[in-house]
């Protein structure tokens, strides 16, 4: 009877003990006034290594063989999106929803952002700046938008006014010094990528929507106290070894051209969730 | 007697004192009476809403036209290939003259009654005025300059802290409003008191010659349906049949890389033709005669030609030298001297 007694006791006790652990892990109610710090890393690697800017020492490879180095690597991420875990959907204010990412500059990995509390089993985004964004009033593009920057730095097309939203530079040995490659002999590969889909007459877009599931490596735990982030891993080479694999010393300057479609869908695959700090 | 002749001296004085006010008054209007779209034009496009134009961010607005500092070497302004005189192109250029001596591949069109535009340049690209200086700032072979810096220098000088503060309450310089005071000035070229504007708007008394009024039928006939009346341009895109160029410019198709876009140039108003030559979107041609020419037999049968040009068999428009020599009187009806000596729109 005692032992019974005690043995109940013992398990109400390792029952409340369970309950209150579960009790602080309970996904907290879907409140979008109340809103706490969230993050998604972008960390930019080149196949199995780190992207270090100007590695003319010792280049990288791509699946043709073509060693290469990069100069510059800069995109634009817009209107994040977070799916909880029971199927609430939580849009990111969009004047507050656009990052410049700068492979340059480590400080603009994070596209830091606030978001209700609750448990995120997905990340949506995107890569580029929908059409609303680029036709808007130019006193609506500050910050990263703001036309503004240098032709070498900048990110915006004048002439077709739409944004750059993807732009790798870099050099090849392969490049060759005719007006099919690089004619001041400099070995340089450019690549803009653009097109939103125009202003008033139709014309390519190349606006990547990015989906990430987080369930493999880690679903967002997002609380107020523990600031949350999403750690993706940007690679590279999948710009270069997608399923639309390209060869640098054939297209060693893909602007606003049809063929830009083709090596575009390639962006998709550059984004792999690699594991979340909750 | 006495008495008569005084008050007949004072009435001439008291003449001569409303004269002179009236002429102030005149002066007045003319230096700045804000954006007024004339009786015989339609809505504007242009959002003004977004822009409200004012005295100071006109005034602005215009020292920036004329400001070689939105070049690298500060040699190139605006103003250096729109010029006033030549109703804001550049005259006697079949294309820009930049900076450094760099020539570009287009024709300088004229700034002028842009708030009616949807579409800028000849190959289109630009959709919205503000952000259409943009191009030439940091074009190669135009200005050759970032954005950024020449706010830095803008922002260096009092003259620039003033102007800034007096058009936004602020001497701070943004994009936005570097960009927006450009535009102010731009909508305020306008062109409307041309001879033709005057007949249309019955103002005193001017008629068209017999000639001219001919020439106006021809025109309704075999012209507006594509430069069409008031603004002489329906803003669209069109293939006229030129040949292409030896740089191969494919107009409209190199913004929109639709095949059907391909040889398309936006059609261009045919106000202040006297004062615009050379022509065409490369200005390949000299004068009107050859205009004419082209649209009566050098018409090419070209992939996207417009439909309106291919109604006859020989292609293009047929036109009899009579009925040249009445277009071109009517085309004449078009230049509007006011627009190229007003002094509202010159450098000060
Ligand atoms: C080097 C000569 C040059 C300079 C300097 C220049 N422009 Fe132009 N502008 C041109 C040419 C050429 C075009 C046509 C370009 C095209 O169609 O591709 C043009 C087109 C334009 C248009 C479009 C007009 C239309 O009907 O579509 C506007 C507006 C304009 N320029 C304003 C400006 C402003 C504002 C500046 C100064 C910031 C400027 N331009 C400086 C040569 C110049
Ligand atoms: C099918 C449409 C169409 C018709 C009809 C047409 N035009 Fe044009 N016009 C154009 C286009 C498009 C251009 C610009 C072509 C270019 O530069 O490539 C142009 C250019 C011009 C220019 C040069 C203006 C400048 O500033 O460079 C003149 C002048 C002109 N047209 C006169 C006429 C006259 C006169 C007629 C009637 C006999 C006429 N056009 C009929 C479409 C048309």
């Amino acid at each position: 009877m005692n032992i019974l007694k005690n043995i109940s006791l013992l398990l109400l006790l390792a029952m409340s003990f369970l309950a209150c652990t579960n009790k602080s892990d309970i996904t907290p109610d879907f409140d979008q006034t109340k809103l706490v710090p969230f993050s998604v890393e972008f960390d930019n690697i080149v196949g199995d290594r780190i992207l270090s800017i100007n590695n003319t020492a010792t280049p990288y490879v791509n699946s043709k063989g073509e060693a290469f180095s990069i100069s510059q690597l800069q995109y634009f991420i817009s209107n994040i999106k977070l799916t909880s875990t029971n199927g609430k959907i939580y849009t990111v204010n969009a004047d507050s929803s656009y990052f410049l990412i700068k492979g340059a500059d480590k400080s603009t990995r994070f596209a830091k952002i606030n978001v209700p509390e609750g448990d995120y089993s997905q990340l949506t985004f995107t890569l580029g700046v929908d059409s609303l964004r680029s036709t808007m009033d130019i006193s609506k593009r500050t910050g990263p938008l703001d036309p503004a920057g240098g032709m070498s730095e900048g990110m915006y097309w004048g002439w077709n006014s739409g944004y750059i939203f993807f732009k790798l530079e870099g050099t090849s040995a392969v490049i060759s010094n005719d007006t099919n490659g690089d004619p001041t002999g400099n070995k340089k590969f450019r690549y803009h990528i653009g097109g939103f889909g125009g202003y008033s007459t139709p014309t390519i877009n190349n606006i990547k929507l990015i989906d990430i599931d987080l369930t493999k490596a880690g679903i967002a735990r997002v609380r107020k106290d523990r600031k949350s982030n999403v750690h993706l891993f940007v690679d590279v080479m999948k710009f270069f070894d997608g399923n639309n694999a390209f060869s640098i010393a054939e297209h060693p300057t893909v602007m606003f051209s049809e063929y830009s479609v083709s090596i575009a869908k390639n962006l998709t695959e550059m984004f792999k969730h690699d594991h979340t700090e909750n | 007697m006495g008495t008569k002749h005084w008050i007949i001296m004072i009435a001439c004085c008291l003449f001569i004192i409303a004269c002179k006010k009236s002429a102030d008054l005149i002066e007045d209007t003319t230096l700045f009476g804000g954006f007024t779209k004339p009786a015989n034009f339609p809505e504007p496009s242009y959002n003004f809403a977004n822009n409200t134009i004012t005295k100071a961010g006109f005034e602005l607005g215009r020292n920036l036209f004329y400001e070689g500092r939105l070049s690298r070497n500060n040699t190139i302004s605006c103003g250096s290939c729109h010029m006033q005189s030549a109703a804001f192109t550049q005259h006697g250029h079949d294309v820009s003259h930049g900076i450094d001596d760099r020539l570009g591949v287009r024709n300088s069109p004229p700034i002028m009654n842009l708030a009616w535009n949807k579409a800028f340049m000849w190959g289109g690209g630009v959709y919205d005025l503000d952000l259409q200086p943009i191009v030439p700032i940091t074009a190669h072979e135009e200005m050759d300059e970032q954005i950024d810096r020449v706010m830095d220098k803008l922002s260096q000088l009092p003259k620039y802290q003033q102007l800034f503060k007096a058009a936004y309450g602020s001497a701070e310089i943004t994009t936005a409003k570097l960009m927006k005071a450009l535009s102010q000035f731009m909508l305020m070229c306008i062109s409307s008191d041309s001879k033709y504007d005057q007949v249309m708007r019955k103002e005193q008394h001017v008629a068209f010659s017999e000639l001219e009024q001919e020439g106006l039928l021809f025109f309704r006939e075999k012209c507006a349906a594509c430069h069409t009346e008031p603004l002489f341009t329906d803003g669209k895109f069109r293939n006229s049949g030129l040949l292409p160029s030896e740089i191969d410019d494919q107009g409209l198709y190199e913004s929109t890389l639709n095949v059907t876009d391909r040889y398309k140039f936006k059609v261009p108003s045919l106000r202040n033709l006297r004062y615009t030559a050379p022509y065409m979107h490369d200005g390949r041609f000299l004068t009107l005669d050859v205009v004419l020419a082209h649209y009566d037999h050098q018409v090419a049968d070209l992939p996207n030609l417009d439909p309106f040009l291919t109604q006859r068999p020989g292609l293009g428009i047929s036109l009899s030298p009579s009925e040249r020599q009445a277009l071109l009187a009517f085309l004449n009806t078009l230049n509007d001297e006011k627009f190229i000596n007003n002094p509202l729109l010159a450098e000060q």
